[in-house]
């Protein structure tokens, strides 16, 4: 990341508001937006204000979250809701101002990431760039006489950078000869590859989007289903689905098993603690039936698609028989859960009586108590004591109308509440098994048996699969691009110059023939927030200097005082350098390392006056 | 199914303890902060006094008997930031002249006079001593219920803070931070106080909601994350201060009190070290994203619904993103883009703190109904 933007500091772009462009023309002006819309800081920008304008969609009811919570938000305020909904707050992250900030901040990337690639992809065919003249003018630099020809130098330096996975490319000037390394243009690749894969993710939500559908199903015990937008409850495809050609699967619910927390010592009584769907599965017509168990975390694959366990509760069997005795109702109802004990709520439509249609709608409670205050809830999901608590009404259901109609709602526009001997509205309490009269001679209601149901969300997302392999791809890229260190590291073999004071200073010592001297230099450039250059400047200097001069002989100083004890060869200098640092006291004559270094290269004389003198000292 | 009533009631005594020393620890850090700071502004006011007799050295003494040390260790080819060394070229038995010139700095120099500190060390024993009663707490505690134990925003501080502490003492390993302990435990303990007091909740099963292996996964990499962003918090905010400190000083304005802060590294230091754990941490939090994702995938058939927590995970990972940028940003690095980290940091806390209690969504835990 930290790379991601340099390509904006080769591109002479103009800082934005400085300099504007001045009768350049439409095409001018287009030129100037598009630098500006695509430069770091508008990108910046605009990530912070994907951020921000987030926020609300977090705080507000969100209508694909939970269509029924902001209804029932815009029920309680109506009046701030009209105008939170004219400004999409509750559809933060599909209204317009949303979508157009992460619109241009894509466009703003690809807009980056493009011509960086190409850039890149250039690049990574160039040799590295030609030896700066001053290495001593780099972050790190390193360097040293030997005795050895510049050739042999450069060979040792060409293995070094080979071992150590540099690109490399010699050059000879006048003075030098020189080898040019660079490494870690996977970081670069890896920013590329993060960016890019965000772009593959975006794509892949979009596509799931076009291409995906979801649906909802609520089935009891024993009930079947196939996969057709007829049996669905809910239908939510995307906008190129194919209704007709959904995968012809079907099950059938043979049993929902529930746990709840029983113990009424601890705290989290009634807390659930498994729900399990036992389904029997076909997968195409004619195909072999196997038996799955669907649980929270375990949703069910079948044909391309997945059905999850969304919920579950209880689907009291009711029966109405009309003035007449005919039986016109009996089945399970469904009744749908309120509160985490299980206070239902649901609701009987019977068109059929002849004696007048019926409606009666009200409470399911698992374990009925009724509350002082807040009158009949359930205490405990499971059931201890189930109970119906139900009023009735008679008229026009409204069924015949043929409008589409919740078939879990009660229209009572065109119905009359029925009230009890007493003239008040008449309320029904029944208890399993118990059968009441209704007046009016409507009939009679039976509360027979419990019966549960499960909620299903069917989902097919044919982009799953693409999401999630670009969101591992943009991690790995993003992971690179935050570690894989951008190098430069030169190495430089000169000849020293003649006269070099070294020699005069050992003329004492055992006089080695005549050998070419060397002036070997390491600099090392760092081309991304790198905390590791100098180490690596002193580990391409060391393994250089270890191939010229075999490590036999070039181990440890305290381990070859050891082997060689007589042979003083070594020993003075590691000496004189210990004598030297502690003696030399820190006075005005030290330099600070930069002009120290650039004085040793760039004077005639490349040994340094102060070191002369040291050595003179011996 | 049960509970182990008394492993729970073990952990409960483990984490009180470990809070215990935890407080030891955190008062022997504080005292060896100020007695760092005290030290080094002594030192200071020497250097000052001997600038205004000798002219400035560039390197004092501690560098040179590094640069020897350095040179025994690596063998011949290593000097060290600025000083010039003689050695052996090797065959020919001539010495040379080796040159090193660093911009790197080594590492920072804070108060290390050579003089023990006695006391941080004692500090950091007693931490070692509280994270294993802790992790002892989170053990049992898991235990009890047979499962990880973060299924509650009680679980998750003690766990979460357990991770803090580790990874703090991780980062010790690999160089002395010792001044960042200060920083380290006061949250910690601070927090363990609000999940002990606030937050706690008896042991107990899993909801269903929760009962999958990527709950392992995508919330202990959360917590990793999670504990370097807090790190980098702390280091973000102690750069703050001392840019102040230091821009006073430059002034040649007169400093107040927090003698402390001299001990620690400077301001640049401060904010490489946040850097870098925020670059560690920015990959972790995408990689949580991502395994939260898979899990909703798994759990609600949605891998990305906007759920309140989705979003602020979301939101944390693009101010993080953001500040990445605003550190290659021209105008944009340092203090700004430490506001940026600061935003960060608060969103983290919006997320654990504000979202799983005050905004009901899929991760509220209340089970499905």
């Amino acid at each position: 990341m930290t790379s991601v933007h340099e390509r904006h500091e080769s591109v002479p772009s103009p800082p934005p508001g400085l300099s504007r462009p001045k009768g350049l023309g439409l095409l001018g002006w287009l030129r100037w937006s598009w630098r500006q819309l695509t430069s770091m800081r508008t990108a910046l920008l605009l990530l912070m204000l994907l951020a921000v304008l987030a926020v609300p969609g977090s705080y507000f009811p969100q209508r694909r979250v939970d269509q029924s919570v902001v209804v029932r938000y815009i029920q309680d305020n109506p009046r701030s809701a009209p105008w939170l909904d004219r400004l999409y707050l509750f559809d933060v992250y599909n209204s317009p101002w949303f979508s157009a900030v992460y619109l241009l901040l894509f466009i703003s990337l690809v807009g980056c990431v493009l011509p960086r690639t190409r850039v890149h992809l250039a690049n990574l065919r160039q040799p590295p760039p030609r030896t700066p003249a001053r290495l001593a003018h780099l972050p790190e630099h390193r360097a040293i006489e030997v005795h050895a020809s510049p050739q042999d130098v450069l060979d040792a330096a060409r293995a070094v950078l080979g071992e150590r996975r540099y690109r490399a490319a010699s050059f000879t000037d006048r003075r030098s000869v020189s080898l040019a390394g660079q490494k870690g243009d996977l970081r670069e690749s890896g920013n590329l590859l993060f960016h890019l894969a965000l772009v593959g993710v975006v794509v892949a939500v979009g596509v799931g989007g076009l291409w995906g559908y979801r649906a909802q199903v609520v089935t009891t015990v024993g009930e079947g289903y196939v996969n057709s937008t007829a049996s669905y409850d809910t239908w939510d495809p995307g906008t190129l689905v194919d209704p007709d050609a959904l995968p012809p699967f079907s099950f059938v619910l043979d049993q929902m098993s529930v746990v709840f927390e029983d113990d009424p010592a601890n705290a989290q009584y009634g807390t659930p603690r498994d729900f399990r769907a036992e389904v029997t599965v076909i997968d195409a017509p004619g195909g072999q039936p196997r038996t799955e168990a669907i649980r929270v975390n375990e949703p069910l694959r079948a044909g391309g698609a997945s059905v999850y366990l969304a919920g579950n509760g209880y689907a009291p069997v009711i029966s109405v028989r009309d003035g007449n005795g005919t039986l016109v109702y009996d089945q399970p109802t469904v009744f749908f859960v309120r509160d985490d004990m299980y206070t239902s709520t649901g609701v009987v439509k019977v068109p059929d009586a002849a004696t007048g249609q019926v409606g009666l709608q009200g409470l399911f409670l698992p374990t009925a108590n009724v509350d002082p205050v807040q009158g009949p809830i359930s205490t405990y999901p499971d059931l201890g004591q189930p109970e119906l608590y139900l009023t009735a009404f008679t008229g026009d259901l409204g069924l015949d109308r043929g409008a589409p109609q919740n078939a879990y709602e009660l229209d009572t526009s065109r119905m009359r509440q029925l009230n009890g001997s007493d003239g008040t509205p008449l309320r029904i309490r029944l208890a399993l098994g118990e059968t009441v009269q209704l007046p009016e001679g409507l009939g009679t209601v039976t509360f027979d048996s419990v019966d549960r149901f499960a909620g299903f969300t069917v989902r097919h997302d044919p982009a799953r699969g693409a999401a999630l392999a670009f969101s591992l791809l943009a991690i790995t890229g993003l992971t690179v691009s935050l570690f894989v260190p951008r190098r430069r590291v030169w190495v430089r073999a000169s000849a020293a110059a003649p006269g070099a004071p070294a020699t005069a200073v050992r003329a004492g010592q055992v006089a080695a023939e005549p050998r070419e001297r060397t002036l070997l230099e390491v600099g090392a450039l760092a081309r991304s927030e790198d905390h590791g250059l100098g180490g690596e400047a002193d580990a391409v200097f060391a393994a250089v200097l270890a191939r010229l001069f075999p490590p036999a002989q070039a181990s440890d100083p305290n381990e070859q005082d050891e082997q060689d004890e007589p042979g003083e060869q070594n020993e003075p200098s590691t000496s004189s350098t210990q004598s030297g640092s502690d003696q030399i006291p820190p006075s005005g004559r030290t330099l600070t390392g930069r002009t120290l270094t650039g004085h040793a290269l760039t004077s005639p004389d490349p040994m340094n006056p102060r070191s002369r003198s040291r050595h003179e000292h011996r | 199914m049960s509970i182990d009533e008394s492993l729970a009631s073990a952990s409960n005594a483990l984490v009180y303890s470990a809070m215990a020393v935890y407080a030891m620890a955190l008062g022997a850090s504080a005292v060896d902060l100020a007695a760092l700071g005290d030290r080094v502004t002594v030192r200071m006011r020497k250097k000052q006094q001997s600038k205004a007799q000798h002219p400035t050295p560039r390197h004092s003494a501690p560098q040179h008997a590094a640069a020897v040390s350095a040179l025994r260790a690596g063998g011949r080819s290593v000097g060290v930031g600025g000083a010039v060394s003689t050695l052996s070229s090797g065959a020919a038995g001539d010495p040379a002249t080796l040159v090193r010139t660093s911009a790197s700095p080594q590492a920072a120099p804070l108060a290390e006079d050579g003089a023990p500190r006695k006391v941080a060390r004692i500090a950091v024993a007693l931490t070692v001593l509280a994270l294993l009663l802790h992790v002892a707490g989170v053990l049992t505690r898991g235990l009890s219920a047979r499962r990880v134990p973060w299924g509650n925003m009680y679980e998750f501080s003690v766990t979460g803070t357990a991770v803090v502490v580790l990874v703090y003492l991780a980062v010790l390993v690999r160089r002395d931070v010792r001044w960042l302990s200060t920083f380290v435990l006061a949250p910690v303990l601070l927090s363990l106080g609000l999940a002990v007091a606030v937050l706690y909740t008896d042991s107990a099963p899993l909801v269903p909601a929760l009962q999958s292996y990527w709950l392992i996964i995508h919330v202990s990499i959360a917590f990793k994350s999670s504990a370097l962003f807090v790190l980098a918090f702390s280091t973000t905010v102690l750069q703050l201060v001392q840019e102040r400190r230091e821009a006073k000083r430059a002034a040649g304005q007169v400093l107040g009190a927090g003698r402390f802060m001299e001990a620690l590294p400077s301001a640049a230091d401060l904010e490489k070290l946040s850097y870098r754990l925020i670059a560690i941490s920015f990959p972790l939090w995408a990689f949580t994203l991502v395994a939260g994702a898979i899990w909703a995938e798994v759990a609600w058939g949605r891998y990305w619904n906007w759920d309140p927590k989705e979003v602020w995970t979301f939101i944390i990972w693009v101010v993080y993103a953001a500040y990445l940028h605003a550190r290659a940003t021209g105008g944009w690095n340092g203090r700004r883009a430490a506001y940026l980290s600061i935003a960060g940091f608060v969103c983290l806390m919006v997320n654990y703190g504000v979202v799983n209690i005050f905004f009901p969504g899929n991760h509220s835990y209340a089970g499905i109904g």
